[in-house]
């Protein structure tokens, strides 16, 4: 008897240090995130964590459905697109201002609303598994269309536009005596850090929007929901219709994801947000932050960011070296990472279904 | 006394994470019908499906002329010589009735003489032979699942429920064919309806939440109409 | 109302789907040797898909697994089938037919063995260890393909690759104003061999009978005495092959491949098994059918809505018919 509640004490000991150790990582990277232009001041680095901001809100969408409802769509890169594109196109054809992202994103939004209640509905009438595959043809379509209707979308080139003074770089925040651009800490003070903070709070606020969501009685019954649905809609709650909200919900987030991404890079094109090497980046993250848990988003956009940042130089490397044998230099190329990328997911599946966060809380992840 | 052909020593089996049987202890003489009585949700089907090996025992035993077979696969049960009349039925709707047949046989050929037989006994079945299973009334398709479990000769047959949803006249024509059945195999019968079962069984046990409740012959539970009251208070149903 | 539906069931019920298609197609496009051109080309396609597609429908209704990793088969199908007919280029553009047509046996023998082989390996490897979890059946299988595309383009480049057509299938047949592509008739005739074969099999041999009994209700067939998932294997592997034929014949169709062929296939063969129903041969051939009509001639008549117009087809479908037109399972 006491073995086994001193086990039990061992067990909830480990998973308060697991915990911990998330918190700590967590931690760690917001602060890195809040001070990048400070701490990592050249274009590339900047670009990457802009990248990881946009990432966490729309891995942790994806995790409301995939993680706390158990919901399996690919559609979540249409939403994405959805905005992003709606966005950009206002913004070319309106001009850089920000009537013209209020209007495009809201656009991008109501669309992506409209489409995930239709979608939501279709879940309905048909089972789990034709839902997910109606949703991954939903997307491929919206891909197809994106590329065909060139006139309207910049095609496969995509589009450029401009976007409002403020983000330019040669906008001045801050001035010193002379007039010239402040630095903090050695980053300029410009238009370019205005744009990573706009980037920044946006994904802060709707991160706490969704862990405010998730603590909410909603997360409750859709965990219910995920846990056993037959239960739940025996005790009376409306399965489809909770579904179907946080459907609506999850694409919205997405949504305006896409508007952020948008405004950022000054270029939205399929390959940017529409493009199905998203949705695997997303399912590659969710799976190896950990599924169920908004802190597993933080983890898994991060480690794959770097991941993908420094894996093709080391690809570059090894390919390099292994320059005179048969297969080899091929496999490691550096534009063959999503190879390898896609070996350590099936990996993580199989071994560690609970990700990193879900193994070090020793919550188990899905049975 | 003979040894009995099956065996249930304490089975306790858990569905998800709901504890449906617990410690069922049962033992089925060799020959003839015997019942296993219960309401809607007391367990009856879970016990035979863990007997088949198509849910698995928490902890128990299951002996089958004395040998264990709570760890075979359920293909491999049925090998031994049990058969399995689910409560669906379990008709294979797309295929002819000849090709439901088909199956239950091992190597695909049928006993001329048993197929004679079973065409007496359930004469629909030969009229709709070649026709496709999901077109049968649901007395016919319950003649049908009956009829692919003594298509070849099996030592223990599993009946879950038969007479449910099915009109009297019907039941009237399954007890004769059960009996006819029974002279040559065992016959393990779940049932709710207590007018039919009674027709039939030579032994009885109640199974309620999942715990055997009563075991005894059948005609001592006949005449002991106090009992009948104590265990209806079960529920068992009696109706027609 | 009761009379014109028994008529129509009469005449083949649902089967008819595609020829009302192509009817209303007829009404659209005017023209008859166009129509001609675009019906023969829909018909190919859809034989095509149909190999491709079959094998997956089939797994999911007997097995309840998810393969999202099964337009890989095609895409090296697709590849292996290429590489074969190249380094045979001497005997696929001589004149003589028996040459032809021993390197077109070949290439695709080829392609068969690969699915066989490479289907065996992956249900061991792959799919077994996740087979009752389908949300990491989904996943697994996803990273399968990613893997499997990755592969083509670090084996055969990044490059399209043409694929040379065997000499006495160029060209085409000609009858009044109508031109017909040999090859068209050729991959309609193979499909249509291979349906007639699976067909044989599943309705007139007992693992035929066990299959289409394992697709309607697993569990009954192993209380009857059968091992299931022995049978299950055999089904995958054959269904890898057919997917692994059905991409072969699709580069000799296409004559450029890219490896992008895999997940463009996928769309395609997703949205036909969801339109035929799970489960049968007969939903995955009217599926495809319908699909590869649908296609082309929307093709003709809207060029952009090629794709979207099958995503619609589905949908009204579905919406008609939740599980399908013909699936095996109600």
């Amino acid at each position: 008897m006491t073995e086994l509640a001193l086990d039990a004490n061992a067990e909830r000991a480990r998973g308060r240090t697991g915990r911990l150790i998330v918190y700590a990582i967590i931690g760690a990277i917001g602060l890195c995130l809040l001070f990048a232009p400070m701490l990592f001041p050249d274009v590339r680095s900047q670009e990457v964590a802009a990248r990881i901001c946009i990432f966490i809100v729309l891995v942790a969408s994806y995790d409301l459905l995939i993680g706390y409802t158990g919901i399996v769509s690919f559609a979540h890169t249409m939403f994405f697109g959805l905005g992003a594109y709606g966005t950009a196109i206002a913004l070319k054809m309106m001009g850089p201002g920000w009537d013209a992202i209020l209007l495009g994103g809201a656009l991008g939004i109501i669309v992506s609303l409209v489409l995930a209640a239709l979608v939501g509905l279709l879940s309905l009438r048909v089972k789990a598994i034709f839902f997910a595959m109606v949703t991954l043809a939903a997307a491929s379509v919206m891909a197809v269309m994106a590329s065909q209707f060139s006139d309207f979308t910049g095609g496969e080139d995509g589009i450029i536009y401009k976007v409002p003074k403020l983000f330019s770089p040669a906008t001045k925040l801050l001035t010193d005596e002379d007039g010239k651009v402040l630095r903090i800490f050695g980053a300029k003070a410009n238009g370019k850090m205005a744009a990573y903070y706009f980037v920044f709070f946006g994904s802060l606020i709707l991160y706490f929007l969704m862990l405010r969501i998730v603590a909410s009685p909603l997360g409750t019954v859709l965990e219910a929901i995920r846990e056993n649905e037959m239960r739940a809609e025996a005790l009376g709650y409306k399965v489809v219709l909770y579904r179907t909200a946080i459907f609506c919900i999850a694409a919205v987030i997405a949504a305006c994801a896409g508007i952020l991404r948008a405004v950022w890079l000054k270029y939205t094109g399929p390959e940017t947000s529409l493009s199905f090497a998203i949705m695997i980046d997303i399912l590659l993250m969710v799976v190896i932050g950990g599924m169920g848990t908004m802190t597993g988003a933080i983890i898994g956009a991060t480690l794959m960011s770097l991941a993908q940042f420094y894996l093709k130089d080391l690809m570059a490397l090894a390919s390099e070296a292994t320059a005179g044998m048969p297969l080899l230099p091929e496999l490691l190329a550096p534009d063959r990472w999503l190879l390898w990328l896609g070996i350590l997911f099936i990996l993580l599946v199989y071994f560690f279904p609970a990700g990193i966060v879900g193994t070090l809380n020793k919550k188990g992840g899905h049975s | 006394m003979t040894a009995p052909i099956l065996e249930l020593d304490g089975i306790s089996t858990d569905i998800a994470q709901y504890h449906i049987l617990h410690g069922v202890s049962l033992s089925v003489p060799e020959g003839g019908v015997h019942v296993l009585l219960g309401r809607n949700g007391a367990g009856k089907t879970t016990t035979l499906r863990t007997i088949m090996g198509l849910w698995k025992a928490r902890e128990g035993a299951i002996r089958f002329r004395g040998d264990d077979i709570a760890h075979l696969h359920t293909s491999e049960i049925s090998r031994k010589g049990i058969a399995f009349v689910p409560e669906n039925m379990g008709i294979f709707g797309g295929l002819t009735v000849e090709e439901n047949m088909r199956l239950a046989t091992n190597d695909g050929s049928f006993d001329r003489e048993r197929l004679g037989r079973i065409y007496t006994l359930f004469p629909a079945l030969e009229k709709f032979w070649t026709k496709s299973a999901w077109s049968l009334s649901g007395g016919q398709k319950q003649m049908l699942a009956i009829a692919r479990a003594i298509i070849e000769r099996r030592d223990l047959i599993l009946i879950d429920e038969p007479t449910k949803g099915l009109a009297p006249a019907i039941i009237l024509n399954m007890v004769d064919a059960f009996r006819e059945i029974a002279r040559e195999t065992t016959i393990l019968l779940v049932e709710q309806n207590f007018l039919f079962a009674k027709s039939l069984g030579q032994t009885v046990a109640v199974i309620d939440d999942g715990r055997i409740a009563h075991t005894g012959n059948m005609a001592d539970l006949v005449e002991d109409t106090v009992l009948q009251t104590k265990l209806l208070s079960l529920s068992l149903d009696a109706h027609q | 109302m009761d009379s014109t539906s028994n008529l129509f069931e009469r005449f083949g019920g649902i089967n008819l789907l595609p020829v009302l298609l192509a009817i209303v197609a007829f009404a659209l496009i005017g023209s008859p040797s166009t129509w001609v051109t675009l019906t023969v080309a829909g018909l190919a396609m859809g034989m095509m898909i149909f190999l491709m597609a079959s094998g997956l429908s089939l797994v999911f209704g007997l097995m309840d697994v998810l393969n999202f990793g099964h337009s890989a088969f095609v895409s090296f199908g697709a590849f292996i089938a290429a590489s074969v007919l190249a380094a045979l280029a001497a005997w696929v553009g001589a004149d003589s037919i028996f040459l032809n047509l021993l390197a077109i046996f070949l290439a695709i023998c080829a392609a068969a063995l690969f699915g066989l082989v490479a289907g065996w390996a992956f249900e061991r490897v792959i799919i077994k260890p996740v087979y009752r979890d389908h949300l990491r059946q989904i996943l697994i299988t996803m990273g399968a393909l990613i893997v499997a595309e990755q592969l083509i383009l670090a084996i055969w480049g990044g490059s399209p690759i043409s694929v040379p057509r065997p000499n006495f299938l160029t060209g085409s047949l000609i009858i009044g104003d109508v031109s017909i592509e040999l090859y068209r008739l050729f991959a309609f005739a193979l499909g249509l061999a291979a349906y007639i074969a699976l067909y044989m099999i599943l309705n007139r041999t007992r693992v035929g009978l066990l299959v289409r009994a394992g697709v309607e209700n697993r569990e009954m067939v192993e209380a009857l005495g059968f091992r299931i998932d022995r049978l299950f294997i055999g089904v995958f592997v054959l269904g890898s092959a057919l997917a692994a034929i059905g991409g072969a014949m699709w580069a000799g169709y296409e004559t450029l491949i890219t490896a992008a062929i895999g997940s463009e296939m996928m769309i395609i063969v997703f949205i036909v098994i969801i339109i035929g129903g799970l489960g049968s041969i007969e939903g995955s051939l009217l599926g495809a059918l319908m699909v590869g009509l649908m296609g082309n001639y929307v093709a003709f008549l809207a060029p952009k809505m090629a794709l979207a117009s099958n995503m619609i087809l589905m949908m009204v479908i579905l919406l008609w018919r939740p599980y399908g037109l013909r699936p095996a399972v109600k």
